[in-house]
């Protein structure tokens, strides 16, 4: 025990979480990098889709979790993503990396122009409408009218890129380093967007809408402004995740992934950047853990793990690990004074 | 003298290689495949919208487990990887490359679903893995020259309501028909082989299209719409649950069309009995495999086979259920290619021996219809017979018609 | 003229099944200001212990309010011993506890009962009634069976002490307590009546639409929306609501945009009311202070 004494007097409490923080992340994007050598092409592949929900439950985040306006339909948004991408790919040819940003540039004007009238809806009633907009969106990709496009149901087949300028990479890793760059990105714009007066001002919105607006925060602006980048970002977590699948179809998109976004956000921690990720390792990989768990009914073991989760981290994993961090500091800055 | 011992030697060592290579050639494996084991692997909607499909999936681990206890195939115990994809694509594509690259199975067999098996068609044939008797009848499965490690196996939808169509014509070439259909792929394939049997006379003669999400309570309010066309015939494309409800709403309605209903929803325990056996006297369905509520089989030494591998080997399921037989049905076939490749387990032999099943009865096979692939043609059922529902079960009437010729 | 009367009158059927289901939504933000959507997947649960009861041999009515007692002690036990010991008061956090809820009574049920649907019987009589083909006698039956519930919920909020101490509990927990009202004990109540509710909807939605694990779960999106337009703070809104929503269902997609985006529009319209009448048709309009 008196070994950690001398470690904790040199670190003065200001600067020592700073740079351990930063010491963390240089340490998590250097394994980032180093993943898909090391393990098989099928892991490589599960691990792309994390970083894709990781996107998405960050989108989701700024709009449910900094600003407060629930969405049961974000699914919606990641559809129209990848069909984006599909479409762009399968029927115009455009190479995989450039349809990316037209996704997102189209779901940022989508997403802005619910977000106009979702103005007026506050709670149940988003709720509703925004279920109903992630209910409805497998309707509207099987409808004969846009059948051409979509494809229908049969959906639409499109082909993983090989690695670039003959890199030695199997598309699986480059798919992941591609996406990993993206997710990097996105997630340093995010950090951004809600270090900076946007997210002061979403924040802002959420907690106490009519000081806010008493304060002169346009709240008509950026609560549109939430939904068009919460949409955005999972425009593009939609368009990466149709390209590491390959396949598109009506039902890829149903409302199981829409309220699996929400869980994801949930569990990850709201109002959180790490909760994105730890998020999203939720939502990919415990329901293939319950299945090992229980084969006759795995949807009950998940449903356990989601209220245990509720139990145990009320504020997700992310709260938790600060909960658990902030007592280990308190416990060592008082051995310091102690000992 | 020491050229004649070299010689003897020689030969007598040449005669020994002779001998141990094709003994050494006699046994070859690929990924999955052993001694003592074949590993095969599949994924089905146990839960989701279409958990009521995952008893087929139980039906075929059960009848592996009764293999397995009479001493597996050439000796080699079943491995029957079964995972649930939920009825969602994206998950289908995650468990079908954890089966090929993680577990390395031999073989998929029987991915349910079609927009299921078209994400990972693709796949499959690139990894020249085989994707083999895939739960679904779409028509897209036959087509050898593209896609070599595909095969179906039960007739195609489209194969189902051509035959139909053909009755209508024959039957009431004036008829007015109205259809209702599921909003999915299997929907619009089966309609799709109604037009293309009625030919020129669809526009005219389909008065009536209605559609149903599996998202809808009922499908009461289309079968009322469908009445009010003033169509005679009606052409019946759902799955089970609707199925019942829409028999026995078109009963209650007072509308009596001539009505043809769907191979995949004609169980009489699963929907028939639910809807009211006497609602639904006189559906028209087709079939290619014994139904256990007929009478016809009930002293049918297969059947008795089947219903005692049941009792045994799969208690919890449903006796009146044709899902059962299909299941039981499939497996079978499976077991009929891998015997049929004795020691030589490449994926390349199991598609050879697929394609190479001659006048295959799986036991539960109508009488007229057997199961035959060829190079050519990876299609194993392409035949089925029209029957009628009495009140008590299904009455098979005319002649056993082959989409061969088509 | 008569296809149109009957899609209206079969909307009215359809209604009935998304009025009840509504009334357990409703009954459950009345007494805990919470929108829990595993009502749906607990009222089929319940249908499936009334089906096995049956089953087995116990006749219909005894089945029938056994099962009602049986739900109303599953919605007591849930609160006592999950909801009430959970940490957290945001709703995001509890809207989780209910999608937890709702695959397992999901996956437990597929387990248990498989998925496989069962026919579901009716106490009413067989042979429609007054020579109409309109409404079966079971979807009248159920309409009434609704409307009786529904005035044993008015009365019971409106005249009852016990009903006014959880509209009070709900409402200001902190005030309820100090007036000596037990506060545990009527989130309890209100669950266990809410489950009970929800029981008696499943067992009159189960002959109609079949009974199979997942029921209830096209029948929830509908009751939400019918709540919501009546009013979620009002039981014969939620009824009225419902009625409105299967209409309005069978006429668009017979008439206006065929079956395939039907659900959809409906939806769009109802939230264009909302956006006209934030509190629903007949709620009541909610004040915050700020």
């Amino acid at each position: 025990m008196s070994a950690v004494a001398p470690v904790a007097a040199s670190l003065s409490p200001g600067v020592s979480r700073h740079r351990l923080q930063w010491t963390a992340l240089a340490v998590l994007l250097i394994a980032a990098c180093a993943l898909p050598f090391l393990v098989s092409n099928y892991r490589t592949f599960q691990f792309t889709l994390v970083l894709v929900y990781a996107i998405a439950l960050l989108g989701l985040n700024i709009l449910t979790g900094y600003n407060g306006q629930i969405s049961l339909g974000h699914g919606a948004f990641y559809a129209i993503g990848a069909y984006v991408a599909a479409i762009l790919m399968d029927r115009f040819g455009v190479p995989y990396w450039a349809t990316v940003p037209i996704a997102g540039a189209l779901c940022l004007v989508v997403g802005f122009l619910f977000g106009l009238p979702a103005l007026r809806l506050e709670g149940h009633y988003l709720a509703l409408a925004t279920f109903a907009l992630g209910v409805t969106m497998p309707q509207l990709l099987k409808n004969k009218a846009l059948e051409h496009w979509t494809g229908g149901v049969q959906g639409i087949v499109i082909v993983k890129p090989d690695a670039p300028f003959g890199l030695k990479l199997s598309p699986d890793q480059w798919l992941y380093l591609f996406t990993l760059a993206i997710t990097v990105l996105m997630f340093v714009v995010g950090w951004n967007l809600i270090r900076g007066r946007v997210g002061r001002a979403l924040v802002a919105i959420r907690d106490h809408p009519i000081a806010a607006s008493a304060m002169g925060i346009d709240t008509a602006r950026y609560k549109s402004l939430a939904f068009g980048i919460s949409a955005m970002y999972t425009g593009v977590a939609g368009s990466l995740g149709a390209i590491a699948i390959q396949f598109v179809a009506p039902d890829s998109f149903v409302i199981g992934l829409s309220i699996g976004l929400l869980t994801g956000i949930v569990i990850g921690g709201l109002a959180s950047i790490p909760g994105a990720l730890f998020g999203a390792f939720f939502i990919q990989f415990i329901p293939n853990i319950a299945d090992q768990i229980s084969k006759a009914a795995p949807w009950a073991i998940y449903g356990i793990f989601l209220i245990g989760f509720m139990f145990l981290m009320p504020m997700g994993i992310n709260g938790a690990i600060r909960l658990g961090w902030a007592r280990l500091r308190h416990r060592l800055s008082a051995q310091r004074k102690g000992g | 003298m020491l050229v004649k011992n070299l010689l003897a030697c020689a030969s007598a060592a040449l005669a020994l290689a002779l001998a141990a290579a094709p003994a050494a050639a006699q046994k070859k494996y690929d990924p999955g495949a052993s001694d003592t084991e074949i590993k095969i692997g599949n994924t089905m909607p146990y839960s989701g919208p279409a958990s009521a499909y995952g008893t087929i999936g139980k039906a075929e681990a059960a009848y592996f487990k009764k293999i397995n206890d009479e001493g597996g195939i050439n000796g080699r115990k079943i491995n029957f990887i079964t995972l649930d994809d939920a009825y969602s694509p994206p998950k289908t594509v995650e468990m079908v490359r954890r089966l090929v690259e993680q577990d390395e199975v031999l073989l998929v067999f029987q991915p349910l679903g079609t927009a299921a098996n078209t994400a990972i068609h693709k796949y499959m044939n690139a990894k020249k893995v085989p994707q083999l008797f895939v739960a679904t009848g779409a028509t897209k499965w036959n087509d050898p020259q593209n896609f070599p490690w595909t095969m179906g196996w039960q007739p195609n939808y489209q194969t189902e309501t051509t035959i139909y169509a053909k009755h209508i014509l024959q039957t009431k070439p004036n008829a007015k028909i109205a259809v209702l259909y599921q909003n999915d792929d299997y929907g619009k394939d089966y309609l799709k082989g109604l037009k293309d049997g009625l030919g020129d006379k669809a526009k005219t003669m389909i008065v009536a299209e209605a559609s149903y999400e599996t998202s809808d309570p009922t499908v009461d309010s289309q079968i009322v719409q469908l009445q009010a066309s003033g169509a005679d015939v009606f052409v019946n494309i759902t799955t089970p649950k609707f199925a019942a409800q829409a028999i026995r709403k078109v009963y209650d309605i007072g509308w009596k069309p001539v009505h043809y209903l769907n191979n995949v929803s004609q169980s009489v325990g699963s929907v028939l009995t639910p809807a009211g056996l006497d609602k639904s006297v006189g559906i028209i369905s087709a079939n290619y495999g014994k139904d256990p509520t007929e009478p016809e089989w009930d002293n049918d030494p297969q059947m008795l086979e089947w219903r005692a591998f049941m009792k045994k080997y799969y208690p919890d399921g449903n006796l009146t259920d044709t899902f059962n037989v299909y299941g039981y049905s499939v497996a079978r076939t499976l077991v009929q290619v891998l015997k049929q490749c004795g020691d030589n387990l490449t994926r390349e032999n199991v598609m050879k021996q697929a394609a190479n099943l001659k006048n295959f009865d799986t036991g539960m096979s109508l009488p007229g219809i057997r199961i035959n692939t060829s190079p050519k043609d990876f299609a194993p059922i392409e035949a089925v017979q029209l029957e009628r529902f009495d009140g008590k079960g299904w009455v098979r009437f005319g002649n056993v018609i082959s989409n061969d010729a088509q | 003229m008569e296809a149109f009367l009957h899609q209206l009158l079969g909307g009215l059927a359809t209604g009935g099944i998304y009025a009840s289901v509504a009334l357990a939504l409703v009954m459950i933000h009345q007494a805990t200001h919470l929108l829990n959507f595993a009502q749906g997947e607990m009222a089929m649960f319940s249908t499936y212990i009334a089906w096995a009861l049956i089953n087995a041999g116990v006749p219909y009515w005894a089945a029938f309010f056994l099962t009602i007692a049986f739900a109303f002690l599953l919605g007591l036990a849930i609160q006592h011993f999950l909801m009430r010991n959970l940490r957290s008061t945001s709703v995001l956090q509890l809207v989780i506890v209910f999608i937890g809820l709702i695959v397992i009574f999901n996956s437990v049920a597929g387990w248990i009962f498989t998925y496989t649907i069962k026919d579901f019987p009716s106490p009413f009589p067989k042979g429609y009634l007054f020579g109409q083909k309109y409404l079966s006698p079971h979807e009248l039956g159920a309409i009434g069976v609704t409307m009786v519930v529904l005035t044993l919920l008015w009365a019971f909020f409106r005249f009852t002490s016990l009903g006014l101490a959880m509209r009070a509990a709900a409402q200001n927990p902190v005030s309820s307590r100090l007036v000596g009202i037990r506060v545990a004990w009527m989130l309890a109540l209100g669950w266990g009546l809410a489950a009970a509710i929800g029981a008696v909807a499943g067992m009159m939605v189960a002959p109609i639409v079949y009974l199979d694990p997942n029921m209830m779960a096209g029948i929830l999106l509908y009751a939400f929306a019918a709540a919501l337009i009546g009013g979620i703070d009002s039981p014969g809104g939620a009824v009225v609501g419902g009625f409105l929503v299967g209409v309005l269902e069978n006429l668009l997609g017979a008439y206006v945009v065929g079956n395939e985006l039907k659900l959809g529009v409906a939806l769009v319209l109802i939230i264009g009311v909302l956006l006209v009448k934030p509190s629903g048709l007949f709620g009541s309009v909610q004040v915050t202070r700020v």
